[in-house]
């Protein structure tokens, strides 16, 4: 069957798709999008995390076809994601992604190179910052999930954190630095939006 | 395999007459495990998420129509008033990603018995409102689970709602598991308060074929509250009348040994959650019911 949805701004085709195939398994395996890893394929880890119309979800329990006609955000557009979101709604007020802002935007480039050359997404530069990456397997999943907290909930508690990311696990246990990682991210949000 | 991709409730009703092997998938969390794993190879998935009615409820007089693909999030952000048991249930679902997606119509498809939503079904007061072509009709939740991830609904039917008793009384739930995140239930206890009838309703998850209620448990309870005149005192259950409830509740039992815990302690896990689920609830009520005179 064939698939039309909305990637990181940017309407993709997917052709020949299995009926019982996974929404991770087309990113990855059909549209040249690798970001989003595949470690459990049951939704208990939490590294294939991508936005689905806007809402954080476990790709590899999408089925491909329950995509038709929608929008996803992955790793690879998140960088571009975050920055629309600051330029669009905040210093307005009123932060988070409209539906309708979500559909102007764009992600530079189309395949696994996005990220190079262009800017990080504040919560990618935090991670980097903090130390928050080892292996690199969970971070995908991770950056997506705290981003969206992030836009959700500027300020979080350590709870909040906790709870926004207990559905992500890191095999190289870096839990506190993650963590300190998206505390960095939180404050300097703050910051910023202390200086508009 | 083919897709099927109902457009509407109409067309998804045509479309499980039709084809009655069909799957349903609506968060697919369930769903999606089992055709990742080969586990389940579907001659038909039918999809539900572009039925938009399914992810809508209403909140009436008695009780709140819960669409059978609301999410388990929304029923935390929403509905926590009218559904305490259900919206706390909810809360120990897996993570948010899955609690997103995930919802008490797939939760009824499935009927685990450590199924988290029906602990709470039972304890609130429900019934299952199912379609088919042939017309729809309403399941009392008590003859809904018919065996082991069984149910009772026939082949063409779907579910379009769950009628849920709006609460009139505390409710809890109280799960036992290895951590507080993404932990299939060892066992789990919901309980209802009813003051507006004077009775108490419970649900046991997890320590039976499938989920069901602690009869005996709630006969006991709810004549020894009427008995002692505990619901206009407010005064504090006395510990004979708690410690009999929870050893009623662990014989309402009938559980297995498995790799999440043995029969044994399921037993005494689920006297153990009755007790503290009792002293839960009636704390709130007699909370309520001192605010409620300082009011007047
Ligand atoms: C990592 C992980 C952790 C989990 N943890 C928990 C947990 O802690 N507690 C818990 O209770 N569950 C848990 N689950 C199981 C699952 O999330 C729940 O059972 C959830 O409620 C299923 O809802 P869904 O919409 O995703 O169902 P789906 O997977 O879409 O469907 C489940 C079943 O219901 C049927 N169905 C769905 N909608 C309808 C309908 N409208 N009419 C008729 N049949 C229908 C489907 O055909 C299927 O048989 C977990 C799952 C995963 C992957
Ligand atoms: S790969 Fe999807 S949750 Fe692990
Ligand atoms: S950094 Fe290796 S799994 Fe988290």
């Amino acid at each position: 069957m064939r698939v039309n949805f909305t990637v990181n701004g940017r309407r993709q085709e997917a052709d020949d798709v299995w009926e019982g195939e996974s929404l991770l398994y087309v990113l990855r395996e059909r549209l040249g999008l690798p970001g989003s890893k595949n470690a459990c394929e049951q939704g208990e880890c939490g590294s294939c995390t991508v936005r689905l119309d806007g809402v954080p979800v476990c790709s590899c329990l999408v089925a491909a076809g329950q995509v038709e006609g929608r929008e996803v955000v992955t790793v690879e557009g998140l960088a571009d994601y975050a920055k629309q979101r600051e330029q669009s709604a905040c210093g307005t007020g009123a932060c988070g992604t409209s539906l309708q802002d979500a559909q102007q935007w764009s992600a530079k480039g189309s395949d696994s190179h996005t990220g190079e050359g262009t800017e990080l997404s504040p919560i990618q530069q935090a991670f980097i910052d903090a130390g928050a990456v080892q292996c690199g397997f969970c971070t995908p999943g991770l950056l997506v999930a705290a981003d969206e907290m992030l836009e959700r909930t500027p300020s979080p508690s350590d709870e909040d954190i906790r709870e926004a990311l207990s559905g992500n696990l890191c095999r190289c246990t870096g839990y506190e630095k993650i963590l300190d990682a998206v505390r960095l991210a939180a404050a300097r949000q703050g910051n910023q939006e202390a200086t508009v | 395999m083919d897709f099927l991709r109902p457009a509407s409730w109409e067309e998804a009703l045509a479309a499980k007459a039709e084809h009655p092997t069909a799957v349903p998938i609506a968060g697919g969390t369930d769903v999606m495990v089992e055709i990742n794993f080969d586990h389940r190879r579907p001659e038909y998935l039918l999809d539900l998420n572009r039925v938009g009615e399914l992810t809508e409820w209403e909140v009436g007089g008695e009780s709140v129509r819960l669409g059978a693909s609301v999410p388990y999030t929304a029923i935390m952000e929403n509905l926590r008033a009218e559904l305490p048991g259900l919206a706390l249930a909810s809360h120990t679902v897996a993570s948010p990603q899955i609690r997103n997606r995930g919802g008490v119509g797939g939760n009824l498809g499935t009927a685990s018995p450590a199924g988290d939503a029906h602990p709470a079904l039972l304890a609130a007061g429900a019934e299952v409102e199912a379609e088919s072509v042939r017309g729809s009709r309403m399941i009392p939740i008590d003859e809904f689970y018919t065996g082991v991830k069984r149910n009772a609904l026939a082949p063409d039917e779907l579910i379009r709602a769950v009628h849920i008793k709006k609460a009139d009384g505390p409710q809890q739930y109280s799960k036992v598991g290895t951590r507080n995140a993404m932990v299939i239930a060892v066992c789990a206890f919901g309980l209802a308060l009813h003051p507006q009838t004077r009775t108490v309703r419970t649900g046991i998850g997890s320590a039976a074929p499938t989920p069901v209620r602690a009869k005996a448990a709630e006969e006991f309870l709810s004549a020894a509250l009427e008995e002692g005149g505990f619901w206009e005192s407010g005064k504090i259950i006395t510990p004979s009348i708690a410690k009999q409830f929870a050893e009623l509740a662990s014989g309402g039992c009938n559980p297995i040994d498995d790799v999440r815990g043995t029969a044994k302690y399921r037993r005494h896990a689920v006297g153990i959650m009755a007790r503290r689920t009792l002293g839960w609830t009636w704390e709130q009520y007699r909370g309520t019911a001192r605010t409620l005179e300082g009011v007047a």
